[in-house]
């Protein structure tokens, strides 16, 4: 077991800047949430740890290691031999292959003897996946979706698991479900970096957190310290009582 | 009534080889996005190399060196150019396919000149009778053994890690590639796959009742563009279909062409073509083809 560290990062697409000099740390075995709005750069933040930079035509600079060992310049496909593992956001399940299959394709990476080892303790923590096996992965619903999403993950065996707003349009039920489930994950010993923008339920699960803003760490600290604060609250949701006249008048100035 | 049937046989058969071209071409575009236009030449190398070495080796061993060296071009060609190739649009990677096929083609015409290469096949012109039927025997081995390739492709692509993979990339490569799944390999496989499939359709494009392996053999190949098309380009399924389609058409209408006058001499050669423009103006994404969806 290893830290997760990211150390000066620095990431382009083409002409744009997506992320400028961000820094952080997932002690292992830890919960880490990273929080902020649209477009501050948290996925690229997973694209850059996870080597998938390419598929959108990005390029980074600095490093993420992992103990002694660069992720940095690695395929994606490497990043997961290396025990990394990511959960992209809105699921991404292969949709036209069966809830089995799916699993499969998580696991392919490993020897077969831990395939089967990892495939019990998948649908042990997700049983409907074990009743669907058959059924084909577009036809579950989104909360189904995201367990096979998760379970996908952890076949590969993951010492890291990094996770894209894995509440994301699900009902409110199901979004504490899944919160649950991290939290068990997270027991078993596996570090999770939680990338979420349901900001309570991230801090709730968390004992560390990041916020991004415009692609850098605008704020970090114990989760517990943040919750406490009004900080996030303030800089981030802008749904304290106080600023309501100001967003009022601001929405008014820019649609006039 | 026996003509017919003798038809069907025939159509059936090189439909089946038709087939083997036009799953190649379907596998490589699953895995690499890319539509093939080098097919035909991969078709052409491993012919070549059959039809020049079992003089030498034998039949048996020929096929075999020429199977895998079919296979080793193909995957060549994935590493040299079309991996490195950094492109932002897969119609360009097509078009660099046509330039690999010029490449390859133009060497292998120049190789063969006039010649028409003999196979060396060890069933020679025998003939088989089924009651009043008469199918050459080289018709049904090569039915027989399309049927063969195409199952055992069919139920690793189902059932084996590598068919998971495969079919994981080209359903999401980055997805796939999330999971661990190394695309540079899948790919390579793909094109390696489809390069040996085209070398086993060459040897039976290439026996009797055909003369032999000639410059324009690679020209026969392009019948299995149609029936990839038709087909549906990203459905393994539509490619069987679709070489059958196209086998049985080509044969029915070059064996009735005496009663099909006012089409013209050589209505067979067009058929497949004109099969395929009436099919995709039903159906544009072909017959089993993903319709592309796009969300408003």
């Amino acid at each position: 077991m290893a830290d997760l560290v990211v150390r000066d990062l620095v990431v382009g697409y083409g002409p744009v800047r997506a992320l400028r000099g961000v820094s952080m740390r997932v002690p292992s075995g830890s919960i880490v949430a990273v929080l902020g709005a649209n477009g501050a750069g948290k996925s690229t933040l997973l694209r850059a740890i996870s080597g998938t930079l390419r598929f959108h035509r990005g390029a980074c600079r600095g490093a993420v290691t992992l103990g002694d060992r660069r992720l940095t310049g690695l395929d994606a496909a490497s990043v997961v031999a290396r025990g990394v593992v990511q959960v992209p956001e809105g699921r991404r399940v292969f949709a036209r292959m069966t809830v089995e299959e799916n699993l499969r394709a998580g696991g392919l990476g490993r020897p077969r003897r831990d395939y089967a080892k990892a495939h019990d303790q998948v649908v042990e923590l997700f049983p409907v996946l074990r009743d669907r096996a058959r059924q084909r992965a577009g036809l579950l619903s989104g909360g189904e979706q995201q367990m096979l999403a998760i379970g996908r993950a952890l076949m590969a065996g993951p010492t890291t698991l990094l996770l894209d707003e894995p509440t994301l349009g699900l009902a409110p039920l199901m979004a504490a479900r899944i919160a649950e489930t991290i939290k068990e994950i997270n027991s078993l010993g596996t570090s999770v970096l939680l990338v979420e923008q349901n900001v309570a339920m991230a801090l709730s699960l968390a004992s560390h957190a990041y916020v991004l803003e415009v692609g850098e760490v605008a704020l970090e600290g114990a989760a517990a310290d943040l919750r406490a604060g009004d900080e996030v609250r303030r800089r981030y949701l802008g749904v304290a009582d106080a600023v309501e006249g100001t967003l009022e008048t601001r929405t008014l100035s820019r649609w006039s | 009534m026996t003509t017919f049937v003798e038809l069907l046989v025939n159509g059936i058969s090189i439909g089946a080889v038709y087939a083997l071209i036009a799953l190649g071409f379907v596998i490589i575009f699953k895995a690499t996005e890319v539509v093939n236009f080098a097919h035909a030449s991969l078709l052409l190398a491993g012919g070549y190399l059959v039809a020049r070495l079992w003089p030498l080796v034998g039949f048996w061993a020929a096929l075999l060196i020429g199977v895998a060296a079919a296979a080793l071009v193909a995957a060549a060609i994935e590493f040299l150019v079309i991996r490195r190739a950094d492109v932002a649009s897969h119609s360009v990677l097509a078009i660099v396919t046509i330039g690999v096929d010029i490449v390859i083609t133009t060497e292998l015409t120049r190789q063969i000149g006039t010649d028409v290469l003999a196979m060396g096949d060890p069933w020679g012109s025998e003939v088989v009778r089924f009651g009043g039927v008469t199918l050459a025997e080289t018709r049904i081995v090569a039915l027989v053994t399309a049927a063969a390739l195409i199952t055992a492709f069919l139920l690793a692509f189902k059932y084996t890690g590598w068919g998971v993979a495969m079919r994981a990339a080209a359903e999401d490569a980055e997805t796939a590639a999330l999971m661990g799944v190394r695309l540079g390999r899948v790919s390579m496989s793909a094109w390696a796959v489809a390069g040996g499939l085209a070398a086993v359709a060459a040897l039976f494009l290439c026996v009797f009742p055909t003369p032999g392996l000639d410059r324009s053999t690679s020209l026969v190949a392009l019948k299995a563009f149609p029936a990839a098309i038709l087909g549906g380009l990203d459905s393994t399924t539509g490619a069987l279909v679709g070489g059958l389609v196209i086998g049985v058409t080509e044969s029915m209408m070059s064996g009735y062409q005496n009663d099909m006058v006012f089409l013209g001499r050589g209505i067979g050669d067009v058929a497949p073509f004109l099969v395929m423009l009436v099919i995709l103006l039903i159906r544009p994404a072909g017959l089993f083809g993903t319709k592309e969806l796009a969300r408003v």
